[in-house]
C-alpha cells in the first residue's frame, strides 16, 4: 500500500486531536484527544518504520527493521504513565472543584 | 648663624599663634590670646627685619627649597621661598602694620568673650601666615597657596559676626568674586605650565623660557594674572566685595581691607613685571582698568555716609592708582603707594574703629561732629593720614602719589589729566569725611555725647606710630627732581627695574605745582562746604546714583545673580526631574506599560495556550515550507 | 611568614568576609558592631602595612593566583597595582571611619546590617585587587547586592522605590558591561596554565589587553564598558540614581556609596576600559570629556538651588566625579596623577561630610537647609570640622583636595584649555553653593529646630579628626600619594600614546 494513504490517515487522526484539544472543555475528552495525537504519531512512525526497512541502503545495519518501532513502545509506555497520573489529577481537581471544566480552572492567572 | 636659616620662622611665628589660639580658645584668657597673637607677628617682625637689613647690606638670599610639593617627571613644584629686595619690603609692611594692629585689636575687640577674642586672633594669625606664604613664594603655586589663603582669612573675619546675615552674605561674596579673580588667575598658571612647564619665578623670568612664549601666550598669560589680581585687589569689574567687607572688625579692616592682602594684586604683577612688560595690550588694559576703578570708587566715596564705606571706596580708588602705574610700567611707584597707602590707610581705619569704638558702634558720619575735641590724638592723626592722601608736600602720600602722575604724563597727559582729578575728588572726599567727622557741632544722641572719650593707648600708640611713618614714609623715595635719590628705587632696583621714562625737573616741578595747587583748592572747598554741616533728605538726581553706588551692585544681581539662579532652578526641575529622570522613569514606565498590555494572553485558560502553541507551529511549518534553508 | 601563606589582598578580602559572616552568627548589637570595628580596623593595619612592601622584589606579597574556573580561563588572580593600592587603603581607612562615627547609632537587626557592611567591603576590595575579568565581575557584582539590600531594608521612607531604581540602573550597565566581557573573552589569545592545561581563552588582564579587536569592534564595546562605569560613577547624564539613593539610605551606607563605590567607575575605566581599548579611548575621549564637563557646571549649578542636605552634598558629588572623569580622559600624567590622589582624597572629604551632615539631622531630624540655622553657636566644633571639610572639598590650598584639582585642571588644560575653563566654572560654582550652605546651616541665629543641637561626642571628634589630620597631612606633603601611584600612571598612559 502507499506510504501517502498511512500519512494522510494519521494526519487525519493528528488533526481530529488538535481540533479536539482545541474545542473541547471537558478535560477527560481533552485528555483523550492527547492520546489520539500520541496514537497517531505512532502510527506515522511505524508506517516510515516499514518503508524505510524496504530500502537497500537501510538493510546494511543490524537494526534496520526495529528503530522507529523501539521508539514506539517508548511512546506508549510514557502515555501510559502520563495517562496514570493525569487521571490522577483529574480525579483530585474533580473532588475539589466538582468540575472538569478547563475553563474553570484559570486559577494561573493573577 | 646666618639670617637666612631663620627665614622659615617667618610664616612659621603666626601659624603656631594661630595654633596656639584655635586649639586653646576655651583655655586662654583674653590677656593671653591677645599677647600671643601679637607677640608672633611681633617676633616675625623681628626676623624680617634681620632679612631686610642683610638684603640692604647686599647680601642676597637666593630662592630656598624646602621640600618637593609635587613632583612629577614632567611637573616639579618646589615649596620654595623667594627672598629678595621686593619680598622683604613686603615682609615689613605685612609684620610692621600687622603688629601694629594686632596690638590695637587687643583693646578694640576686647568686649569680645574670651572665646571669640581668641578666634579672632587665631584667624588674624592665620591670615598673617597665608599673607607671608604670598609674597615669600618662590613660585606662582605657594603664591597662590597664599593667595587662597588670606581670601579664605578674609572670609572668616568679614563673618566674623556669624549671627547677622548680612555680614554672611558680605563675607560670602567676598569669598565668591575672590574666587572668580581666582579662577583666572590658575588659568593663567596653567597656561604657564603648559607652555614652559614650570612655574618657579628663576626659571619662568628667564629669557629661555619667554623664548618659549609667543605673543598671544605672552599676552592671554598676563590678561589671566591680571583677572586674578582684579578680585584679589578689588578692581572693575571685581571690586563690589570689597565695599562690603567693611562688616568685618575695623582692625581686620584696615590690615587685610587696606594695607596688605588688597595689595596682593600689585606684588603679582610687580613679582612678573618681567612678563608684564612683554605684553603692552595687557598694560592698556591695566591702565584703562586702573584709572576707571579710581575715578569710578573716588565718585562714588563722596555721596557716602558711612565712615567705613568712605575709606573702603577709597581703598579701591588708591588701589586703581596703584594699577595706573603698573600699567605704565612704573613698578616701583606702584610698590611704594603700596607702602605709603599702607601707612596712612592703616592709620585712617584705625583712626575710624577708633571713633566708632567711642560712638558705641555708631559707623554713620551725619550722627557725628564735633570729635576733634573730645579724641584729640585720634583726631590728629586721622587730619595726618587725610593730609597724606591728599598728597600734601611733606606727606608721604605726595612722594608716591606725585610719581604715579608724572609717571602718567610721560606715559600720555590725558592720563594725567584724568588721573589728577581722581586725586582732587581724593582730597575732597577725604576733607569731607574729616570736616563732618571731626568739627562742627555733635550730632548724635546725648548718650553718646556723655560716652564720648579718648581711647586707651593700646589703641592709640598704633595710631602715633602709623602717622609718624604716613608723614615720613614718603622720604625713602624723593625723587630726583626735589634732590633725592629716591633710596627706594635703588634698594628695589635688582628686583623691579625702575620705570624707563624721564621727564626733565621742570616739567615735574610743572607738575607738582599744578596738582599741589588744585589739591589745596579741593580742600579748602571742601572744609568751606561741610563747616557748617546739617544732613539733608535723600540726595537726588546726580547725587543719587553716586550714593547708590552707580547701581553696580543691582546690575550684576539683575545680569548674573538672577540668570544664574534661575537657569539653576530650571535645570534642577525641569531638566533634572522631568527631563532626565523623566526618561529614566519613562523606560521603566513603558516597560510597566508593555507588560500590562502582554497580560492578556496569559488568560489562565488552557485553551488559549494550547491555541497560541498550535498557532506557533503553523507559523513555523509555513515559514518552513515556504522559506526551507531560512 | 605574612607573604608565604597569605597575601596582603587576599587578606584584605578574608578578614572582612569572615567577619561579615560571622556578624550574621551573632545575636546582640555591641557583638556585632564590635566584630565589625575589630576587623576592619584589622584590615586597615594590614593595607596600611602592605604600603611598606610596594617595592618589586616584595610582589609576592601582593600577588597570588589560584586556579578557580580553569576550564574557562579564569583563575583566582588578585593582586594590587599602585591604582589597588591607593583605592585599597581608602576603601580599607573608609570602613572604620564610618563604623565608628555612625557607632552611637542603633539598627534594627544590626548583627545583619554590619554582616552586610563587611559584605560590601569585602566586595569593593575585591574590585579593586582582582587582576581577572570574571573574578572583576564577580566582585563588582558582590559590592552591589548587599548594599541593595542595606539600602532598602535600613533606608528612609521612600527607600524602596529609589533602591529598585538603583539597582535596576546599576545592574543594567552591569549587564552590558557582561556582554563587552565576554565578546572581548572570546577574541583572547589561548590561555596556558603552569600545569600545561590550555585553553582556548582567557579572562586574564595581560590577556584583555592583548585581545585581537579590531577599531569597529573597539568602537562599540567601549560604550558598553563605559556606559556601566559611567552609572556608577556617575556621570551626566546617567546620575539621576544617585540624589535620590543618598538621600534615601541609612547614612553609614551613603558613605560607602559616595566614598569608595563611585570609585568603582572610574577603577574599571583605569584598568579595565582605557588599556582594553585604546583605540576608541582616543576617538571618544572628547565625547566623554565634554559629556563629564558638561556634568560638572550642571550638578553645580543644581547645587546651588538644592535645599535638601543630603541632595547638595550628592550632586557636588557629581561634579567632582566629573571633574575626575574629565581628566582622566585627558590622559597626559599630569592630569592622571592630580585625579589618582583626587580619588583617595574626594573619598576622605566626602565621608567626613556624610559624618557631619548625619550627625545634624539626626539631631535635628530635619535635612532641609532652609529650617536650619545657627548651629555654630550651638556647636562650635562641629562647625569648624565641618568648615575645614567643606573648603577642604571645594579645594582650598594646604588642604588635600587642592594637589589633586591642581593637577587635574593643569592636565586638562594642557589638552584643551577651553575644557579647563568651563570645568573651572566649577570651582566658582562649588564656592558658592558651599558657602551658601554653611552659611544657613550654621550662621545666624538658632531657631527652634536647632536650639537643643549639642557640640560632637568623642567618637565623632576622634573621626573627624583623623579625617582633618589627613587633610592636612596631604595637603601640605602630598608626594607620598603620588609616588605610590605613579608607577601605575605612567604605565596607563603610556597604553594609549
Amino acid at each position: 500500500m502507499d506510504i501517502k494513504a498511512y500519512i494522510a490517515l494519521s494526519l487525519t487522526l493528528f488533526t481530529i486531536g488538535i481540533i479536539g484539544v482545541l474545542v473541547r472543555r471537558n478535560a477527560i475528552i481533552i485528555f483523550m484527544c492527547v492520546e489520539l495525537m500520541l496514537n497517531a504519531v505512532n502510527l506515522l512512525l511505524l508506517a516510515f518504520s516499514k518503508m524505510h526497512a524496504m530500502s537497500p541502503a537501510a538493510k546494511a545495519l543490524p537494526t534496520y527493521a526495529s528503530d522507529a518501532q523501539i521508539f514506539v513502545f517508548f511512546i506508549m509506555v510514557v502515555a501510559a504513565a502520563e495517562v496514570s497520573v493525569g487521571l490522577a489529577i483529574i480525579v483530585l481537581l474533580y473532588r475539589n472543584t466538582h468540575s472538569v471544566d478547563v475553563n474553570f480552572l484559570n486559577r494561573l492567572k493573577n | 648663624m646666618s639670617v637666612s636659616k631663620l627665614i622659615w620662622l617667618i610664616p612659621i611665628l603666626p601659624l603656631i599663634g594661630f595654633v596656639i589660639n584655635g586649639l586653646g580658645r576655651k583655655l586662654l584668657s583674653k590677656t593671653i590670646a591677645g599677647v600671643v597673637g601679637s607677640t608672633v607677628v611681633l617676633a616675625s617682625f623681628v626676623i624680617s627685619l634681620l632679612v631686610f637689613m642683610e638684603i640692604k647690606a647686599g647680601h642676597s638670599i637666593a630662592t630656598i627649597h624646602f621640600f618637593d610639593f609635587i613632583h612629577l617627571s614632567k611637573l616639579n613644584i618646589g615649596f620654595d621661598f623667594k627672598i629678595d629686595q621686593l619680598s622683604s619690603l613686603f615682609l615689613l609692611i605685612i609684620t610692621g602694620v600687622g603688629f601694629l594692629i594686632h596690638l590695637y585689636s587687643t583693646s578694640y575687640m576686647h568686649e569680645e568673650d574670651s572665646k571669640d577674642f581668641a578666634k579672632y586672633f587665631a584667624y588674624l594669625n592665620l591670615f598673617v601666615f597665608s599673607m607671608l606664604l604670598l609674597v615669600m613664594g618662590g613660585n606662582f603655586v605657594i603664591m597662590f597657596i597664599g593667595w587662597e589663603g588670606v581670601g579664605l582669612c578674609s572670609y572668616l573675619l568679614i563673618g566674623y559676626w556669624y549671627k547677622n546675615q548680612n555680614y554672611t552674605n558680605a563675607a560670602k561674596k567676598a569669598f565668591v568674586m575672590n574666587r572668580i579673580g581666582d579662577l583666572g588667575f590658575l588659568l593663567g598658571i596653567f597656561w604657564l605650565i603648559a607652555k614652559t612647564g614650570t612655574i618657579s619665578y628663576d626659571q619662568v623670568f628667564t629669557t629661555a623660557a619667554l623664548d618659549n612664549l609667543s605673543d598671544t601666550d605672552i599676552t592671554g598669560i598676563t590678561l589671566l594674572l591680571f583677572v586674578g589680581a582684579t578680585g584679589k585687589s578689588a578692581q572693575i569689574p571685581l571690586y563690589t566685595w570689597l565695599p562690603d567687607a567693611m562688616a568685618g572688625p575695623t582692625p581686620v579692616s584696615a590690615l587685610i581691607h587696606a594695607a596688605t592682602m588688597v595689595t596682593a594684586g600689585i606684588y603679582m604683577i610687580a613679582r612678573s613685571h618681567v612678563l608684564f612688560s612683554e605684553a603692552h595690550f595687557t598694560q592698556h588694559v591695566i591702565t584703562v582698568i586702573g584709572l576707571a576703578t579710581a575715578l569710578l570708587a573716588a565718585s562714588i566715596a563722596i555721596k557716602q555716609n558711612d565712615i567705613k564705606k568712605v575709606l573702603a571706596y577709597s581703598t579701591v580708588s588708591q588701589l586703581g592708582f596703584m594699577f595706573l602705574a603698573l600699567g605704565t610700567g612704573n613698578y616701583v611707584a606702584a610698590v611704594f603707594h603700596v607702602l605709603t597707602h599702607a601707612f596712612f590707610k592703616a592709620l585712617m581705619f584705625l583712626g575710624s574703629g577708633s571713633v566708632i569704638h567711642a560712638m558705641g558702634g555708631e559707623q554713620d558720619i551725619r550722627n557725628m561732629g564735633g570729635l576733634g575735641k573730645h579724641m584729640r590724638i585720634t583726631s590728629i592723626t586721622f587730619l595726618i593720614g587725610c593730609l597724606a592722601i591728599s598728597g600734601i608736600p611733606g606727606f608721604s602720600g605726595f612722594f608716591s602719589k606725585d610719581e604715579i602722575l608724572a609717571g602718567a604724563y610721560a606715559h600720555n597727559p590725558v592720563l594725567f589729566g584724568l588721573a589728577l582729578f581722581a586725586a582732587l575728588l581724593t582730597a575732597f572726599y577725604m576733607f569731607r569725611l574729616y570736616v563732618i567727622t571731626f568739627t562742627g557741632k555733635f550730632r548724635g544722641t546725648h548718650e553718646q555725647e556723655h560716652h564720648l572719650h579718648e581711647s586707651p593707648w593700646a589703641m592709640t600708640l598704633p595710631l602715633i606710630v602709623l602717622a609718624i611713618l604716613s608723614i615720613i614714609g614718603g622720604y625713602v623715595g624723593i625723587p630726583e627732581a626735589l634732590g633725592g635719590h629716591h633710596e627706594l628705587a635703588a634698594f628695589l632696583q635688582p628686583a623691579v627695574p625702575t620705570a624707563a621714562h624721564q621727564l626733565d625737573h621742570g616739567t615735574e616741578y610743572m607738575l607738582m605745582g599744578i596738582s599741589t595747587a588744585l589739591v589745596l583748592v579741593s580742600i579748602i572747598f571742601a572744609w568751606m562746604k561741610f563747616k557748617n554741616y546739617q544732613p539733608e533728605g535723600e540726595a537726588t538726581g546726580f547725587g543719587k546714583i553716586l550714593q547708590n553706588k552707580w547701581y553696580v551692585d543691582e546690575l550684576y544681581h539683575a545680569i548674573i545673580v538672577k540668570p544664574l539662579n534661575a537657569l539653576s532652578s530650571f535645570l534642577s526641575n525641569i531638566v533634572d526631574k522631568k527631563g532626565i529622570d523623566g526618561i529614566v522613569n519613562g523606560v521603566g514606565k513603558a516597560v510597566n506599560y508593555g507588560s500590562r498590555q502582554l497580560r492578556w494572553i496569559q488568560s489562565g485558560q488552557v485553551g488559549a495556550y494550547v491555541l497560541l502553541m498550535v498557532i506557533g507551529i503553523l507559523f513555523l511549518f509555513i515559514v518552513q515550507f515556504f522559506y526551507p534553508f531560512w | 611568614m605574612l607573604g608565604t601563606y597569605f597575601t596582603f589582598p587576599e587578606l584584605m578580602i578574608w578578614l572582612p568576609l569572615v567577619a561579615g559572616i560571622l556578624c550574621f552568627f551573632t545575636k546582640k548589637e555591641s557583638a556585632a558592631k564590635s566584630i565589625a570595628i575589630i576587623f576592619s580596623l584589622l584590615a586597615l593595619a594590614v593595607s596600611v602595612t602592605s604600603l611598606f612592601y610596594t617595592a618589586d622584589k616584595f610582589s609576592s606579597y601582593n600577588n597570588v593566583n589560584y586556579y578557580w574556573m580553569k576550564y574557562l580561563g579564569n583563575s583566582l588572580n588578585i593582586g594590587m597595582d599602585g591604582t589597588g593600592r591607593i583605592l585599597t587603603l581608602l576603601t580599607t581607612l573608609s570602613f572604620p571611619i564610618i563604623f565608628i562615627a555612625t557607632s552611637g547609632r542603633s539598627y534594627k537587626n544590626a548583627p545583619a546590617f554590619y554582616g552586610l557592611m563587611l559584605l560590601t567591603q569585602a566586595g569593593l576590595t575585591g574590585v579593586f585587587v582582582s587582576v581577572d575579568a570574571l573574578l572583576f565581575y564577580f566582585c563588582w557584582e558582590l559590592a552591589l547586592v548587599p548594599v541593595y539590600f542595606l539600602c532598602s531594608k535600613w533606608g528612609g521612607e521612600k527607600a524602596i522605590p529609589t533602591t529598585f531604581k538603583f539597582f535596576v540602573y546599576t545592574f543594567t550597565g552591569s549587564l552590558l558591561m557582561l556582554i563587552g566581557i565576554i565578546y572581548v573573552y572570546l577574541h583572547t589569545p589561548a590561555r596556558m596554565f603552569e600545569d600545561h592545561t590550555q585553553v582556548a581563552h582567557s579572562f586574564s588582564l595581560t590577556a584583555f589587553y592583548n585581545a585581537n579587536l579590531s577599531a569597529t569592534e573597539q568602537n562599540w564595546l567601549f560604550w558598553l564598558f563605559f556606559i556601566a562605569f559611567a552609572i556608577k560613577m556617575p556621570v551626566f547624564p546617567f546620575h539621576t540614581w544617585q540624589p535620590d539613593t543618598y538621600d534615601q539610605s541609612p547614612t553609614s551606607v551613603t558613605m560607602v556609596l559616595s566614598g569608595i563605590m563611585v570609585k568603582m567607575g572610574l577603577f574599571g575605566v583605569i584598568r579595565w576600559l582605557i588599556p582594553v581599548f585604546p583605540l576608541a579611548t582616543a576617538n571618544y575621549s572628547h565625547l566623554v570629556m565634554i559629556l563629564a564637563i558638561i556634568g560638572i557646571v550642571y550638578a553645580s549649578c543644581i547645587a546651588l538651588v538644592q535645599d535638601n542636605l543630603k541632595k547638595l552634598v550628592a550632586y557636588s558629588s557629581i561634579a567632582h566625579i566629573g571633574l575626575m572623569c574629565a581628566s582622566l580622559f585627558a590622559m597626559n600624567e599630569v592630569s592622571v596623577q592630580g585625579m589618582m590622589i583626587q580619588m583617595f582624597n574626594h573619598g576622605i572629604n566626602i565621608i567626613g561630610l556624610w559624618i557631619v551632615v548625619e550627625m545634624i539631622e539626626r539631631q535635628t531630624g530635619v535635612k532641609t537647609i532652609s529650617q536650619l540655622g545657627g548651629i555654630a553657636g550651638k556647636a562650635p566644633v562641629l562647625t569648624i570640622m565641618l568648615l575645614i571639610i567643606a573648603l577642604a572639598n571645594i579645594a582650598l590650598p594646604l588642604t588635600n583636595a587642592f594637589t589633586g584639582e591642581f593637577l587635574m585642571f593643569s592636565g586638562l588644560y594642557t589638552f584643551n584649555p577651553v575644557y579647563a575653563a568651563f570645568a573651572g566654572l566649577g570651582i566658582i560654582l562649588a564656592a558658592a553653593y558651599t558657602l551658601n550652605m554653611i552659611q544657613k546651616i550654621f550662621y545666624g541665629e538658632a531657631n527652634i529646630i536647632t536650639a537643643d543641637v549639642k557640640d560632637i561626642a568623642w567618637n565623632e571628634k576622634l573621626v573627624l579628626g583623623v579625617i582633618v589630620c589627613i587633610i592636612f597631612v596631604v595637603g601640605v606633603y602630598p608626594q607620598p600619594l603620588i609616588e605610590l601611584t605613579k608607577s601605575a600612571v605612567n604605565m596607563l598612559v603610556s597604553k594609549v600614546h
